[in-house]
């Protein structure tokens, strides 16, 4: 064994023994009638069993039965927030929503800790400190308005939003309007523009591949490009992040500056990905911030079984903070799973895209 | 493997994103296909459409013709570019029957007749344009007979979202190299041979690369190639037709519902129409939109759906390879059985029958391994007003309707192409005014025969070209 490889196993061991330690801390903050909160604790009550008990390390969440995000749906909201936590300001991002009621979850300080903690992955040379950034995404009761915001100013800088309803949007493409919709997204890129030309000294962006590409190609319509606004570095999310979309964007928008891709929502906090570009064929692998949140890939049929390296399967989430827990949620996502790397010496997911055998269903819009 | 690059402006970009097509028998990956993303169809449209056309522009309409005719010989005949090697025509042949499951005959009967046209596009050119000189295009005005022309084109490239079903309909885009439009293709998922092929030829015979983009991809490169082209043809089904129906940018093809009207005058020798018939609604395993999907008439139609079915319902399925396979195979996998579900369904209906079933064992579907088939099926509607009246499927499907003939018009619904048969000056005048009919044959002529010199689906060079005021000062 190599003195490489005998340091990343050492280090991959040590990840794991912060996990389960991290893991029973937040099953006995969540499963203690002092802190946890009345979801929980109901929820133990009626299964009869006390996970403060059983659950010794990640492997006992397998205890758990799949976490099913219908429960979110609905009120009341406040049986989600941890009784330790009552008294302080509490958030609620939604997800969906474009029928029924959406899905929402409390927040109280998780996103700020998962973009302080991205934030520390952000290159200063192409994030400055002290600049100040577009959020050219979505508006409204999301937490990712809010955590970008957070971020810009964890950076010392101010964030400047669009309105941006992807609601609306999701409508607007069942509907079939497609001429809406691609002035919905002129209107989005309008107001962008706007922000961009106004002086306010804007090098970082957030965005996704759609509107990156709606932005890149109105510029250039107009005789500029994105470079020429000034920004030099752009943190991107979104499940449409494909490796060629990546090179698309490195080779014909970006002209050299820096995107990170990352991959996202409101039930975890923000995957990163290492650097990509043509030396990987411009593979983009996501790494949970582990130990708050835990990315498996996961057999579809036997969810109990995580793929081997490689391999495809569905991608499932832990999420492990005292504000929230969630146990062995199976995403709408499927991917490849990549063994640790240096940056990150837990397992990640590449290769993200709609689980195939929902995709039908799954309606993606302009952002 | 034999790969398939994204061609931007005739430049050979291989995606990162590759889609296997498979040999729709063995399962066997026959060609990967590289897969376009929206953006590089949005930003080389922009950046290169107008020169697409200004290359174009810098040769005679009258080269060009010369060259697209020389293109059709070699697409016909040539071993010409594919992958890291060639492709001969009887691997062009073979290869597009493996994935689209069209029996080889019909491939090189398809391939046969595009290189028809294309040997033809002066006559076909010359009927479209009302022989038009071709110069007044290319400089925009000019004085014909005395008379001051000018014509503006509305793009200066033709975005194309291609089917997979039939080659033929490949025919609808050759005369755009001549009139100096640009041509932007995005190919049917199993059935990127025939464009591909074809630019290949059109580049050998002299036309600028520059000129021709070719998009693989998915719908949202379909959608791309429509938001980003002025004017556009789509080929889809019911709901695409739907969807652009009011667009004027967006010429769509969607299925043609072509029928046979046999008239009360000659309906009583229906037997004298039989074979005109059968071909129409059988040639090319029935996969195009002008097979005829419908045959009406005010009597005689249980005898007429019967003699149909007595000829065609027998056909099973052969090897792609067989002269004699007549059937197409359903590729994708569970379109036949949902087909077969839907006739099912409509069977339902009182005054509905399918009167095929009694020349067939085991029934319509045939499922093998990786494909399925469906064989020849003939119904017969008592009325009009049944609901399979109006239904039209990608093989060889036939309604035999009854209804009065002085109802039948209004009943048949809109209608590509419709082949009268009467002698009844009063019902051929009804037929010629009658909006929902786009091509009419007047007389016995199958509904599959084309004369290509004439417009289809409206005329294409309309399409691209709206003519307009013009003064100069002397």
């Amino acid at each position: 064994m190599t003195t490489e490889n005998s340091t990343a196993e050492t280090r991959a061991a040590q990840a794991r023994t912060a996990l389960d330690a991290w893991v029973r801390e937040i099953v006995e903050w969540h499963f203690n009638p002092d802190t946890g909160c009345p979801f929980w604790l109901d929820w133990a009550r009626e299964a009869g069993w006390d996970p403060r008990r059983e659950v010794h390390g990640f492997d006992d969440l397998a205890k758990f039965p799949h976490f099913q995000d219908e429960k979110l749906r609905g009120g009341p909201v406040r049986r989600w927030v941890p009784r330790a936590y009552a008294d302080r300001p509490t958030f609620v991002f939604e997800t969906g929503g474009t029928t029924g009621i959406p899905k929402s979850r409390v927040a109280q300080e998780d996103f700020r800790i998962d973009y302080e903690l991205f934030s520390e992955t952000l290159p200063d040379e192409h994030f400055p400190k002290g600049s100040n950034w577009l959020m050219l995404g979505p508006s409204g009761p999301r937490r990712l308005r809010l955590a970008v915001e957070h971020l810009a100013q964890h950076r010392g800088g101010i964030c400047f939003c669009v309105d941006l309803d992807p609601r609306w949007v999701i409508k607007l493409i069942k509907k079939g309007w497609m001429e809406h919709l691609k002035a919905y997204q002129d209107h989005v890129i309008d107001q962008a523009i706007t922000v961009l030309s106004a002086g306010h000294d804007i090098r970082c962006l957030f965005s996704t591949p759609k509107l990156l590409e709606a932005l890149a190609n109105r510029l250039e319509a107009d005789g500029s490009c994105l470079k020429d606004t000034g920004i030099t570095g752009i943190f991107a999310g979104g499940t449409e992040f494909t490796p060629q979309w990546n090179r698309f964007a490195h080779e014909e928008l970006l002209d050299g500056i820096y995107m990170t891709p990352t991959y996202g929502n409101t039930l975890m906090g923000l995957a990163g990905s290492p650097p990509s570009g043509p030396e990987n064929g411009y593979k983009i692998t996501y790494y949970a911030p582990q130990p708050r949140a835990v990315l498996q890939v996961v057999d579809p049929d036997d969810a109990d079984r995580v793929v081997g390296y490689g391999e495809t399967g569905r991608v499932m989430l832990t999420t492990l903070t005292k504000e929230f827990f969630v146990p062995r949620f199976q995403e709408r996502d499927e991917g490849e799973r990549e063994p640790p790397c240096e940056q990150y010496p837990w397992d990640g997911v590449s290769g993200v895209r709609p689980f195939s055998r929902l995709a039908s269903a799954t309606t993606v819009g302009v952002y | 493997m034999i790969h398939f690059p994204i061609l931007r402006w005739g430049q050979e970009y291989k995606s990162l994103e590759l889609a296997k097509v498979e040999h729709f028998l063995t399962g066997e990956p026959v060609a990967e296909v590289s897969q376009a993303n929206p953006g590089i169809v949005a930003r080389d449209l922009r950046k290169g459409a107008g020169r697409a056309r200004d290359v174009l522009r810098e040769i005679p309409c009258a080269d060009l013709l010369a060259m697209v005719k020389k293109g059709g010989e070699l697409f016909k005949s040539a071993d010409l570019p594919l992958g890291d090697g060639v492709q001969t025509p009887d691997d062009f042949v073979r290869q597009q029957s493996a994935t689209t499951g069209l029996p080889e005959h019909l491939c090189r009967m398809n391939m046969g007749k595009l290189e028809y046209v294309l040997t033809h596009l002066d006559d076909v050119l010359r009927s479209l344009t009302r022989r038009l000189d071709y110069d007044i295009l290319t400089r925009g005005y000019g004085e014909e007979d005395g008379v001051m022309r000018s014509y503006q084109a509305t793009t200066p490239v033709l975005g194309m979202v291609l089917p997979s079903n039939s080659p033929g309909v490949h025919s609808l885009w050759l005369p755009i190299i001549p009139l100096q439009i640009g041509l932007v293709l995005k190919p049917g998922p199993q059935e990127p041979w025939t464009p591909w092929r074809m630019a290949q030829a059109f580049f050998r015979a002299g036309v600028p690369r520059e000129a021709i983009a070719l998009y693989p991809g998915l719908g949202e490169v379909g959608a791309a190639v429509l938001n980003n082209s002025p004017r556009s043809l789509i080929f889809g089904g019911t709901a695409t037709v739907e969807q652009y129906a009011a667009n004027p940018g967006v010429q769509v093809h969607g299925p043609g519902f072509s029928k046979i009207l046999i008239g009360d005058d000659v309906v009583d020798d229906w037997e004298r129409y039989l074979d005109l018939m059968v071909e129409s609604v059988a040639i090319n395993s029935g996969r195009g939109c002008i097979n005829c999907s419908g045959i009406w008439a005010s009597r005689h139609t249980r005898e007429i759906a019967e003699a149909v079915a007595e000829r065609i319902a027998p056909i099973g399925p052969l090897p792609p390879d067989d002269p004699k396979a007549e059937l197409a195979a359903f590729t994708v996998p569970g379109q036949a059985p949902a087909i077969s579900a839907d006739i099912d369904n409509a069977l339902k209906e009182d005054g509905v029958e399918e009167v095929s079933a009694r020349h067939q064992d085991g029934g319509r579907l045939v499922s093998m391994e990786r494909c399925d088939y469906l064989r020849p099926t003939v119904v017969h509607c008592g009325s009009p007003d049944a609901a399979m009246a109006k239904k039209e499927y990608m093989y060889p499907f036939v309604t035999v309707v009854e209804c009065p003939q002085d109802k039948m018009i209004r009943a048949i619904g809109t209608t590509l192409v419709a082949t009268g048969l009467t002698g009844d000056p009063a019902f051929s005048r009804a037929l010629l005014d009658a909006r929902n009919i786009d091509r009419l044959n007047l007389g016995p002529v199958p509904t599959t025969r084309l004369n290509w010199l004439q417009p289809h689906e409206g005329n294409i060079v309309d399409f691209l070209f709206r003519p307009r005021a013009f003064q100069q000062a002397s």
